[in-house]
């Protein structure tokens, strides 16, 4: 009685019902039950979300999922960010792009994170898609305004469009002149990291003028102030702006200008851009502020005074992204004025100076967790540390779910005591029990990854930096942290030990990177040998691993699950230790 | 709270050597700390963008100063560009162009201001790309290699790299590309 009802229900009624699931995980549970559902929610799951571009091929998930309409790809691992990973490394998309243009002829959304993205590749998606709506380009390279041209030139529905930190050969600002008048349908243009001095400015005007939708824009650094309230004037219902340059000598009538375009808007919550700020600009913020969520001034060489005026304006904060010229008073005044932030990141002024250049400590980091009981997420650069202060932050805000502290000198103990920061850390995670983002600073023993294994049960994501005394530490996190998908390490005295005896977790993750630490070559040729769903690659810029001794650490390793095999775009300086592979290479 | 009890890494399956041996051996092995300690001096050691490591490349036994860690601290370039340039040497001062090959799929990034002439250049995209460059000469320009060196100055045009001086050459190249011989000829006409 009971396997009948599975099928009692027709394919088009289950069809209905799963398009109400939306999320990864249900789908796939869903996909599980029997084979009808998984044949039935296949061809009817319409987005796809890849974390890690080789962990599986476009041919496999095109086979699998038919219909897609909306793919999210992540290339290059997170330490890509930081220079640690060569360029030419990897993450193209150009094959991916290729693939589906053949097999989703109405693909409309590519979000792609980490990627190298030809202008082929912008070309191919602008001829290929019909109904093309939505591209996200975070943190990617490898396209000119070329490209983009072929984008804006093509897609007569262009909804989003959004280029945030991603690298662009600058070649003209005529691109944006591309977009026909008939393209009214822009929701969101981000163009914020595009360096030229040439966008051209009289085609954005007219573009806003004609998008009635549109709800984000974000300029770039060449835009100058005086521009900006003729942008606003043209787009009062934006939610979401980031200014150019947010700088000009005074006066009186540019001022004026600017604070009634800003009040003009009243829909806006969330501002950034401020490159160059002149402080008494800010004042035409104000009528603005009451309303404002999100607040990015991390780019704003502004200092305190002029920091703290401002954030007592914005009660409603619930994201700041601010340098550390904000410093301990800044934060205070914060803490008292915000009561809503859940959000804090704080960029170092000067990363690089030996001796701090602002009285920005671990005080500023206390008074936010005292003031702010919804404090969730944490970024933050500071000079000095103690455990007190961090048991304190931990007690005080225990639903953090994402916690970042980069101590900016490497192996820095506890200011007060000297000690390893062990116990704080281990506060963090012990109290915070929905920590899934956790990345490590300071000096740091063995211990700490005893809590972390111990305690960290929900985290996700761990990046860990000149720490730990010996595999003992890499074992606790690799055998303790059941919901660990991303480990990234460098500089840590972990060797083959850990690793190879917890082989097996590394299955049940999405990836491992370790760079400068003491895992031998012959350890990573075990593992490829004895772990056929991963891959394992080493990396090494000066000269083939198997020019040294076997026991001789490797410079880089990058450990990753995949369904595809060993990768066919390798450079020369990444060798892949699967056995057939290494036969070819 | 005795987690050592739990490394009973003896009885793992995975393991260097054959089974009954002990991997003694390996333990003695020193691992890398700072990777500067333990690399051989190399010209071309900078494929990662830290600038100053190669001229530590000489000292090989040399500790890297303290503010040259490589992408420490971790923070984005885009950032550290938008801040206002520092005294401190290292990571930002750098004349960082782009090189392509035909025919590879990949691009690289290399620090001009890392290398004292067009000898140390041409040695280490050499090395990145594996192919021979062949002899230069004004008249000939690249004498017997399929693969020529040239590069892209401020006005656009593209240039066999070696034709101008060499400070000439590192404030106007914008980008490097290794051509298939075939197509570079005409290139760097005598004017």
């Amino acid at each position: 009685m009971q396997k009948e009802m599975a099928y009692s229900f027709p394919d088009e009624v289950l069809k209905h019902v799963f398009s109400f699931i939306q999320s990864d995980k249900d789908r796939n549970a869903v996909s599980l039950v029997c084979k009808s559902w998984y044949e039935i929610e296949r061809w009817c799951r319409r987005k796809v979300f890849i974390g890690n571009c080789y962990a599986v091929s476009p041919r496999m998930v095109i086979r699998r999922f038919p219909e897609v309409r909306s793919i999210e790809l992540k290339g290059k691992p997170h330490f890509a960010d930081f220079n640690l990973v060569p360029d030419g490394w990897g993450g193209y998309v150009l094959q991916w792009i290729a693939e589906m243009a053949g097999a989703y002829p109405w693909l409309g959304e590519i979000r792609l994170k980490r990627m190298v993205v030809t202008d082929e590749s912008l070309e191919l998606i602008a001829k290929s898609f019909k109904n093309f709506k939505v591209l996200v380009l975070f943190s990617c390279e490898g396209f000119s305004t070329d490209g983009l041209a072929a984008i804006a030139a093509s897609c007569k529905n262009l909804r989003e469009l959004d280029l945030r930190e991603s690298e662009v050969d600058d070649l003209s600002g005529h691109w944006l002149a591309q977009f026909p008048e008939t393209c009214t349908s822009l929701v969101s243009l981000n163009i914020s990291c595009l360096g030229s001095d040439e966008v051209s400015f009289s085609a954005l005007e007219r573009l806003v003028d004609r998008c009635p939708n549109l709800r984000s824009l974000q300029l770039n650094r060449a835009v100058t102030l005086d521009k900006i309230a003729n942008i606003l004037r043209r787009a009062p219902q934006l939610v979401d702006f980031g200014t150019g340059n947010y700088a000009a000598e005074l006066q009186p009538d540019v001022f004026s200008n600017l604070a009634g375009a800003f009040s003009s808007c009243k829909e806006l919550k969330s501002l950034s851009g401020f490159w160059d700020v002149v402080p008494a600009y800010l004042p035409a913020l104000y009528s603005i502020c009451p309303r404002l969520t999100s607040l990015n001034l991390s780019y704003a060489t502004i200092q305190s005074p002029d920091l703290i005026k401002l954030v007592s304006h914005c009660p409603r904060l619930q994201r700041l992204l601010v340098l550390d010229y904000v410093e301990d008073s800044g934060l205070e005044e914060l803490a008292s004025s915000c009561k809503d932030l859940q959000e804090l990141r704080v960029f170092p002024s000067d990363p690089f100076g030996v001796e701090p250049n602002v009285s920005l400590t671990e005080q500023g980091l206390v008074a936010v967790s005292l003031g702010c009981p919804k404090l969730q997420s944490v970024l933050y650069f500071c000079r000095r540390m103690s455990n007190a202060a961090l048991v304190t932050i931990a007690q005080n805000c225990p639903n953090l779910t994402r916690f970042r502290l980069c101590i900016i000198e490497p192996k820095t103990p506890d200011y007060l005591t000297l000690d390893p920061l062990d116990a704080g850390f281990g506060a963090i995670v012990e109290h915070c029990k929905d920590l899934r983002r956790l990345s490590l600073s300071g000096l740091l023993t063995d211990h700490v990854f005893e809590y972390i294994g111990t305690y960290g049960k929900k985290l996700e994501m761990l990046s860990v930096a000149f720490a730990g005394d010996s595999d003992l530490g890499l074992h606790h996190v690799l055998s303790g942290c059941e919901s660990l998908r991303k480990l990234e390490i460098r500089d840590c005295p972990f060797g083959d030990k850990a690793l190879l005896a917890n082989a097996a977790k590394l299955e049940t993750m999405r990836s491992l990177w370790m760079s400068s630490c003491a895992v031998s070559f012959g350890a990573c040729k075990l593992l490829g040998q004895k772990m056929p769903k991963l891959n394992v690659e080493v990396i090494d810029e000066t000269e083939p691993p198997d020019s040294r001794p076997e026991s001789y650490p490797v410079d880089k390793l990058y450990i990753y699950k995949s369904v595809a095999g060993p990768r066919f775009d390798m450079p020369p300086f990444v060798w892949s230790m699967d056995e057939a592979v290494k036969i070819l290479h | 709270m005795a987690f050592e009890k739990d490394l009973n890494l003896d009885a793992t399956e995975l393991r260097l050597g054959l089974p009954g041996t002990s991997d003694e051996s390996a333990k003695n092995q020193t691992p890398a700390t700072l990777r500067s300690n333990n690399k051989r001096a190399l010209p071309e050691e900078s494929m990662s963008s830290n600038a100053t490591a190669s001229k530590n490349c000489d000292q090989e036994t040399a500790p890297l100063p303290k503010a040259q860690v490589i992408g420490w601290p971790p923070i984005r370039s885009y950032r550290k560009n938008n801040l206002q340039p520092k005294k401190s040497e290292g990571e930002i001062s750098g004349i960082y162009v782009k090189v392509s090959m035909d025919g590879a799929p990949y691009l690289r990034k290399i620090d001009l201001k890392v290398f004292k002439g067009y000898q140390e250049l041409l040695k280490a995209l050499e090395d990145m790309f594996k192919f021979k460059a062949g002899e230069y000469s004004e008249r000939e320009g690249y004498n017997g290699s399929e693969f020529v060196p040239t590069y892209e100055d401020k006005d656009g045009d593209w240039m066999l790299v070696g034709d101008v001086p060499w400070e000439m050459f590192t404030n106007s190249c914008k980008k490097l590309r290794i051509m298939k011989g075939s197509e570079a000829r005409g290139l760097g006409c005598v004017v």
